[in-house]
């Protein structure tokens, strides 16, 4: 099992950081300068794939639930909770930066025309639930079990909740950041796509590694357990020392 | 809104970056005292597996899987 | 499974009406926040989105009352076990449960929407009906669903009433955009329903999902 986790993890983690600085060189030195909105404009390339990858890693949680309930290994169920788990921190910078770039665009911390950030509240709210319910039951096996049952049901929701918040703002708000869609100049949609890439990288890093370090807490546990019902089993062994 | 001039901008963009880079930064520390904490622990259990194998009434040797 | 579920759902109807735990606290509740509203909002009458607000975001609200009292007569007696050492399907117990929470939002809606009319609503409330009640009745396939899987989720935990509203309220954002935009027009002077189509399929759209999700997952819940 551990073969999953490290495999092809270094290939990745240089990948991540060559990506990442990468996408800094081209935010900072290549992309142009937004004719409206001027150097305010450079904080779309962190907010927007941040975004992007948090509610991807929300859904991405919802499908590993179903595997878990498929196969009942419990592997599946720690993947979804890392997945979902990163995507709430992920989730806590996107409300960070969107009400930084908020307030540098139109004077306020908080708007609420933009559907991504507004929905992205609604997900985050729902999200942040997760720890309590899965911390407050006690059994195991139970824990992960109803743990992928809220994965996926928030999985699910999370594309229904974004086009209903886009059907409601699009009626009393009309749109008026088109930068998240479709017309960006060549540059801003290549710089953009890189950073999206390097996010999704970071977060399959993280990701990765969050696993890796789970793991090996579960076999340490299960190894101490073992040598301690041994020393128990031959009492003239030394007595367990923590 | 008209764009702001470039050094107010700069604020806002370095302190949305700084956000960014924090969150990651405090991640992996937390991830990385972690790991060692796991590695501490293997360094007993591995002296703890010593002191067991060397007693008499002891078992031989620890076998892992 | 449907014999199950009548029976179920039988039992659930018979407790509630003897007891009547669940649908008079939701209603009282309802009226007493229309009453908050009345003064909180310093208004005695409201129309249009406003109108369409209050009444909804109250409707959600009361319904996690129900929500929460939805699996209590089973734990409280124990029912769980013994429904589970029969072979029952869990689908039964689904339909059967959300088949309740949406006769009592039936039966709720009955009286808070004509309190409604008399305590807040500008307009006349008879002009809005037929849209209305097409609007009130997919909400409630939506919220039976939601609701029940909600409870059944929640049912386990230690800290059940806490835990209910903050999941239910965010899942039912979609639900009150849908229902409020859709609603709003008709709470106008002149009530003339706009975009109802639209409205109404995310509504539709939205039932249909989370009942294929409540039926797929169920089976994995309550189980021991």
């Amino acid at each position: 099992m551990e073969r999953v986790y490290s495999k092809g993890f270094r290939p990745l983690a240089i990948a991540t950081v060559l990506t990442t600085v990468a996408a800094f060189a081209l935010i900072f030195f290549y992309a142009p300068l937004d004719a409206d909105q001027g150097f305010i404009q450079k904080i779309f390339y962190v907010h927007v794939p941040m975004a992007i990858v948090a509610l991807c890693g929300f859904v991405a949680g919802g499908v590993m639930a179903i595997r878990h309930l498929r196969t009942g290994e419990r592997s599946w169920d720690m993947r979804s909770y890392v997945a979902i788990h990163l995507s709430i921190i992920l989730g806590t910078g996107v409300l960070i930066t969107g009400a930084i770039w908020a307030k540098a665009s139109w004077g306020h911390w908080w708007v609420w025309d933009e559907p991504v950030l507004v929905s992205f509240l609604i997900v985050f709210l729902l999200y942040c639930v997760y720890y309590p319910l899965r911390f407050s039951i006690e059994d195991p096996e139970r824990q992960a079990r109803y743990s992928s049952v809220f994965a996926i049901a928030g999985g699910a929701f999370v594309p229904i909740n974004f086009t209903a918040v886009r059907m409601a703002e699009a009626v009393t708000h009309p749109r008026v950041l088109s930068q998240t869609g479709g017309n960006l100049p060549g540059e801003m949609r290549l710089t953009f796509l890189v950073s999206l890439l390097a996010m999704a990288l970071l977060f399959v890093t993280l990701w990765k590694l969050e696993l890796t370090s789970k793991h090996a807490s579960a076999q340490l546990k299960r190894l101490r357990s073992r040598l301690e019902l041994r020393a128990e089993e031959h009492p003239a062994a030394q007595p367990v020392t923590r | 809104m008209p764009a702001l001039p470039l050094e107010e901008a700069g604020k806002y963009v370095a302190g949305a970056y700084v956000v960014f880079l924090a969150l990651i930064v405090v991640y992996v520390a937390i991830l990385g005292a972690k790991i060692t904490r796991i590695d501490r622990e293997l360094g007993q259990l591995l002296e703890l597996e010593d002191a067991a194998g060397r007693e008499p009434g002891g078992p031989a040797e620890v076998t892992e899987q | 499974m449907i014999r199950t579920a009548g029976a179920i759902l039988r039992k659930d109807l018979t407790i509630e009406l003897r007891t009547k735990e669940s649908v008079p606290a939701m209603t009282l509740f309802t009226v007493t926040v229309y009453v908050l509203f009345h003064f909180g909002l310093d208004r005695d009458s409201l129309d249009g989105e406003l109108a369409s607000g209050v009444l909804w975001v109250t409707l959600l609200l009361a319904s996690v009352i129900g929500v929460s009292r939805l699996f209590a007569a089973e734990r409280e007696q124990g029912g769980i076990d013994a429904l589970l050492l029969a072979p029952v399907d869990r689908t039964a117990l689904f339909v059967a449960k959300a088949a309740a929470l949406f006769l009592y939002l039936l039966v709720l809606e009955l009286v808070a929407v004509p309190a409604f009319g008399l305590l807040l609503l500008g307009p006349d409330l008879l002009a809005a009906l037929p849209e209305l009640l097409a609007i009130l009745l997919l909400a409630d396939v939506g919220l039976a669903a939601v609701g029940a899987l909600v409870s059944a989720l929640a049912a386990e935990t230690r800290a059940r009433e806490l835990i209910v509203p903050l999941l239910l309220l965010p899942l039912l954002v979609p639900l009150l955009i849908g229902a409020a935009s859709a609603t709003a027009p008709l709470l106008r002077a002149g009530a003339a329903p706009e975009d109802l189509g639209r409205h109404l399929v995310l509504l539709g759209g939205y039932d249909l999902v989370f009942l294929l999700i409540a039926l797929a997952v169920f089976d994995f819940l309550l189980e021991d």
